[in-house]
């Protein structure tokens, strides 16, 4: 049987050694009305059965190449240098445990230590965890601070935050007697003004406005944003806003149909000891060695129990270690490049679409980064169109804003070459 | 000193008039270990007997702090913030917590050194 | 040896990497935008070239104890071998490379796999319907809660209290606080079960749900769990299953059987997904009937041969993160339950046992063992007996590490002094228990000619036992105003340029 190791004899030997005569003298505080004859599932497989089959349950999905992939909402489609996975890949990351002991546990620590910092300084605001699960749960998460925080029970959506954000925020906040409110007028019952930068439309809002706001009646400022963005856009921390969260997804992660990616949120100084999860921090030894060690510990599960900020324990380390390895990779210019031509190539596209007929920006004043929301005629047909000649067209956001009717948001990074915006355009045309 | 009453919860009061000292018991640090921080209320809040009023950590632990009688809080001691380890040097002298002004009588359910050190003896095994 | 940060190793002139140009006729940043929505500094990240960043890695990994070179005795943590197969499943274009905004027809293959895995644990552990979307074991404990509290709120029924064992993982009481519930401790009995008595004292109208994990933190098996049951039951409360403790029986009982409501899952223990240095994991939910309706959404169902996503669920607690869960993990623990079979789930959890039996009876010649036997899938030693030596449980864990094995979990659970949880898991030889409990052996040999050598142990890793008292107290005097230095991160001298 694949990954078992005893052979018959060892079982025999090792049963001789315990003193029993069989498995079945180890199971016997088992209730014998519970013991089941076997599991109701298949035998198992070899390796190439096994494999064969998953493969074949892979083949029936369609892959779009990346190039001809114009569909974000969340997710998208970035170069990923090969430097990422040969280091993801290495077993002594991905398939070492949570750091409880530290000394043995030097490269995950020093690795999600170099993890806080980058998004610190992305973010440039004080502090970042080792991170959360999702995009999604961060902004729950930098929620919950805020409510423990300003003791206030009423968190404000500002805009087009990620639909499925505030669904999952909705949850989270149920659970803890949270009222989720949307608008742009925080009031003095309000812990929180939650924005998303740029938006889930891919638009720009008005961050420092927003801060502001959120400022003047006494809530924090939450500033949900794309790390990539914060390489030509003002940081959270510029502009004030209290607490930065994220999807870091971009950041050198697969789709890999919207999971494992990872949530990351940083904070000023003041809130760190809210922060959920883990927070790891430098340390030297009695010969006066620098290692890297569980820090603050206290505030989490493990020792907090119902008082923790938290119930996160597993967090997504190894997804943090890939977006450490893509940031340092990149660097500010590299991370620069990216954004800009991705910038670039996003607008010249969304000049040839407006120039089809019929079609036009859904919010003409709206500036954008890399992402952009059009209205186009009969869209469930244009991307069935695109679709048959192998381009994942924009997506159609009707399904979560009823006023957005026939809005499709299309997205462009630098995987999206100009011979791929030409296809685009072509099939559209046809 | 003679007069230190104590709780369950492993604080001790010193009373001086209707001034009560509060800190954690010597028990009571040994088993946190090294106190890295202290979590403390400000100054002119009122606690209740038995009501929480802050946190101690250490590394590895952290524990609810509990006021031993009710009152107004007059005086938080200032030195922990930086010099959290008082707790564990000196926890009935330097490492005192609160002041507090005293609210009606003392709790009768306070515990003279011999009553504590039974609690502390059961707690250990 | 150590490793410089990368922030250290950054040179201001390092080449940027080579990426492609626009090329394309459009304005930039600077031209539409307005300025004060422009950042005004780089962000300081490091500037390395390839060749560097990799060698920086590669050091950063041979710091490292993994289970790919290891074993690690892990109680509660099942440190499996992480069969190589199912990274290449994961990393298959037909499953990494797919959107999840894709229409439903383009990916049915990934929703017939996330349909089969739900197919397989809900057979596994007994429930009538699993969600895949919990991201970890305590996302898995707050959905399940949550489900709980929606399932009472729908007959009218405002219970306000979880009981919680007090051996439970710190996840439990923190799981049952986000959701709004009052903790009620449960008193474990000297042996680590559950005591009856105490449990039907705190029992009441106000209880929503007893969480409790079987085998317990002991290792040992609830042999009343189905009297447990049938009293948390008779108060109208649910039974919620821990599932840290799966690997013990799977294919000999299931906790749907032993009248476990909600059963939460651990992928990344029981089914072999990687920890990856702390995630990311898989937290599925397993319900029965009655709490189908709460489940969040999407869920995955198949009509017709066809399989789709459902959001129409009214009753549902909506949603508990983006998309559809951590997809790439569930791809990974299916590989695995496709290769073992239903006869290899079953096997696997026999040598669990096997294994764990061994290698505590070969341990219990150095060790006080508090309990009786046979153990399930783990046990729990004792250091107690080397107290008199000034040697702790911390002191043999550590001594452990420098004979290369990772250390088993210490002073978890709390009712035993000096405790030493292990879990050898199915995946570890006979040769290695056997040179594990050798060095078990060595290791209390030292401890009681020359304790004071194992209190300065590890000596031949990266870097001895940390001050992190003194790092605790630096960040404090941060966080307060009183120090410059974070601690928490690197930060640039302030003399020195980006």
């Amino acid at each position: 049987m694949p990954y078992l190791v005893h052979s018959p004899e060892d079982r025999a030997a090792m049963l001789e050694t315990v003193g029993v005569q069989s498995m079945e003298d180890l199971l016997v505080d088992i209730p014998r009305s519970l013991r089941m004859e076997s599991l109701d599932l298949p035998r198992g497989l070899s390796e190439l059965e096994t494999m064969a089959e998953i493969s074949s349950l892979a083949a029936r999905n369609r892959v779009y190449p990346d190039r001809l992939t114009f569909r974000g909402g969340g997710v998208y489609r970035r170069f990923i240098p090969a430097a990422v996975a040969a280091v993801t890949s290495k077993p002594e990351f991905y398939t070492a445990y949570t750091p409880y002991q530290a000394e043995a546990s030097q490269g995950t620590l020093q690795a999600i230590y170099e993890f806080q910092t980058l998004i610190a300084e992305l973010t440039a605001l004080d502090v970042a965890n080792a991170s959360l699960y999702d995009g999604a749960t961060a902004v729950a998460e930098a929620a919950m601070m805020a409510h423990v925080h300003t003791g206030r029970d009423e968190v404000l959506v500002a805009g087009y935050v990620h639909p499925e954000y505030v669904e999952v925020l909705r949850t989270f906040s149920d659970g803890r007697g949270i009222k989720v409110r949307t608008g742009s007028e925080p009031s003095q019952k309000t812990a929180a003004v939650i924005f998303q930068q740029p938006d889930f439309l891919g638009l720009l809002v008005d961050a420092r406005a927003l801060t502001a706001a959120a400022h003047d009646a006494g809530a924090l400022a939450i500033a949900c944003v794309d790390p990539i963005s914060l390489a030509i856009l003002a940081p959270p921390g510029e502009y004030g806003a209290d607490i930065a969260v994220g999807e870091g997804q971009q950041l050198g992660l697969a789709a890999s149909f919207g999971g494992p990616h990872v949530g990351f949120i940083a904070c000023r100084k003041d809130l760190v000891r809210k922060l959920p999860g883990r927070l790891i921090g430098a340390a030297h030894d009695a010969q006066g060695r620098r290692g890297f060690v569980l820090a603050l510990a206290a505030r989490e599960q493990h020792i907090r129990r119902e008082k923790a900020t938290s119930n996160i324990c597993t967090n997504h380390s190894l997804c943090a270690l890939a977006a450490s390895v893509y940031m340092t990779y990149m660097g500010p210019e590299g991370l620069r490049q990216v954004a800009e031509v991705s910038f670039k190539r996003a607008h010249a596209l969304a000049e040839r679409l407006t120039a089809l007929p019929g079609w036009e920006l859904a919010f003409p004043e709206g500036q954008f980064l890399n992402e952009f929301p059009v209205r186009v005629p009969r869209s469930p047909a244009v991307l069935r169109k695109l679709a048959r000649k192998g381009i994942l067209g924009g997506l159609d956001v009707h399904r979560w804003f009823r006023q957005l009717k026939g809005v499709l948001t299309f997205t462009c990074t630098e995987v999206n070459d100009p011979r791929a915006l030409d296809e685009l355009v072509a099939a559209l045309e046809a | 000193m003679a007069d230190r009453r104590y709780t369950k919860t492993h604080e001790w009061v010193t009373v001086d008039g209707k001034t009560v000292t509060v800190g954690i018991t010597d028990f009571a640090q040994a088993q946190l270990g090294d106190v890295v921080f202290l979590e403390l209320p400000s100054t002119g809040r009122k606690v209740g007997a038995g009501e929480s009023f802050g946190v101690v950590e250490s590394v590895k632990a952290a524990s609810d702090l509990y006021s031993p009688v009710s009152g107004r809080i007059n005086e938080v001691n200032e030195k922990l913030a930086t010099k959290p380890e008082l707790i564990n040097s000196d926890p009935y002298g330097e490492g005192w917590i609160l002041k507090l002004e005293l609210e009606g009588d003392l709790p009768q359910d306070l515990l003279d050194e011999s009553e504590y050190k039974k609690v502390t003896e059961a707690g250990s095994q | 040896m150590t490793e410089p940060l990368s922030f250290e190793l950054s040179r201001p002139n390092a080449p940027s990497p080579r990426l492609p140009d626009a090329d394309v006729s459009a304005p930039g940043p600077a031209d539409l935008l307005p300025r004060d929505f422009l950042r005004t500094h780089p962000p300081d990240l490091p500037r390395l070239s390839e060749p560097e960043i990799m060698r920086h890695y590669s050091r950063l990994a041979s710091l490292n104890y993994s289970i790919s070179e290891n074993f690690y005795p892990l109680g509660s943590c099942t440190m499996k071998y992480n069969p190589v197969a199912n990274e290449a499943a994961a990393a298959l274009p037909g499953y990494a490379g797919i959107h999840p905004y894709q229409d439903e027809d383009s990916v049915q293959g990934a929703l017939e796999l996330m349909w089969r895995l739900e197919q397989a644990l809900s057979a596994v552990v007994g429930v009538d319907r699993v969600t895949l979307q919990p991201a970890a074991g305590a996302h898995g404990e707050w959905t399940a809660l949550r489900m709980i509290q929606a399932y009472h709120r729908s007959r009218g029924d405002s219970r306000t209290e979880v009981l919680v064992p007090d051996s439970a993982h710190g996840t439990n009481p923190a799981s049952a606080a986000l959701s709004g519930f009052h903790v009620v401790e449960v008193k474990s009995g000297a042996d680590g079960r559950i005591s009856l008595a105490d449990l039907e004292s705190k029992l009441s109208s106000r209880t929503a749900a007893l969480m409790l994990t079987n085998p317990n933190t002991l290792g040992l098996f609830e042999r009343e769990i189905l009297d447990i049951a049938e009293l948390v039951h008779a108060t109208g409360a649910m039974l919620y299953y821990d599932g840290a403790n799966l690997n013990a029986f799977m294919g000999i009982c299931r906790p749907g059987d032993m009248g476990f409501d909600a059963v939460h899952m651990n992928l990344h223990k029981t089914f072999t997904t990687p920890h990856g240095g702390g995630g990311p994991g898989a937290g599925p939910v397993g319900v029965k009937a009655e709490l189908e309706p709460f489940l969040p959404t999407p869920t995955v169902e198949r009509s017709n041969g066809h399989f789709e996503l459902n959001y129409k669920r009214p009753r549902s607690i909506g949603r508990v993160r983006s998309f559809y869960g951590n997809f790439g993990m569930l791809v990974r623990a299916y590989t695995y339950i496709v290769a073992m079979g239903g006869d290899g789930l079953r096997q696997a959890s026999e040598d669990a046992v096997l294994s764990a039996n061994y290698l505590r009876k070969l341990v219990g010649e150095d060790l006080e063992m508090p309990h009786e036997g046979p153990c399930m899938h783990e046990f729990v030693a004792s250091a107690r007996n080397l107290s008199h030596d000034g040697v702790r449980a911390l002191d043999i864990a550590k001594a452990l590490l420098d004979r290369e094995f990772y250390a088993p979990t210490v002073y978890f659970p709390l009712v035993v002094p000096e405790a030493i949880m292990v879990e050898p898991t199915e995946t570890e030889s006979k040769a290695t228990l056997d040179s594990f409990a050798r060095a078990i052996k060595e290791i209390v040999a030292e401890a009681r000619s020359n304790p004071q050598a194992l209190h300065d142990e590890p000596q031949k890793l990266p870097v001895g036992r940390l001050d992190e008292v003194a790092a605790a107290r630096q960040i404090n005097a941060y966080l307060q105003g009183s120090s410059d230095d974070p601690v928490l991160r690197w930060k640039r001298p302030s003399n020195e340029p980006c």
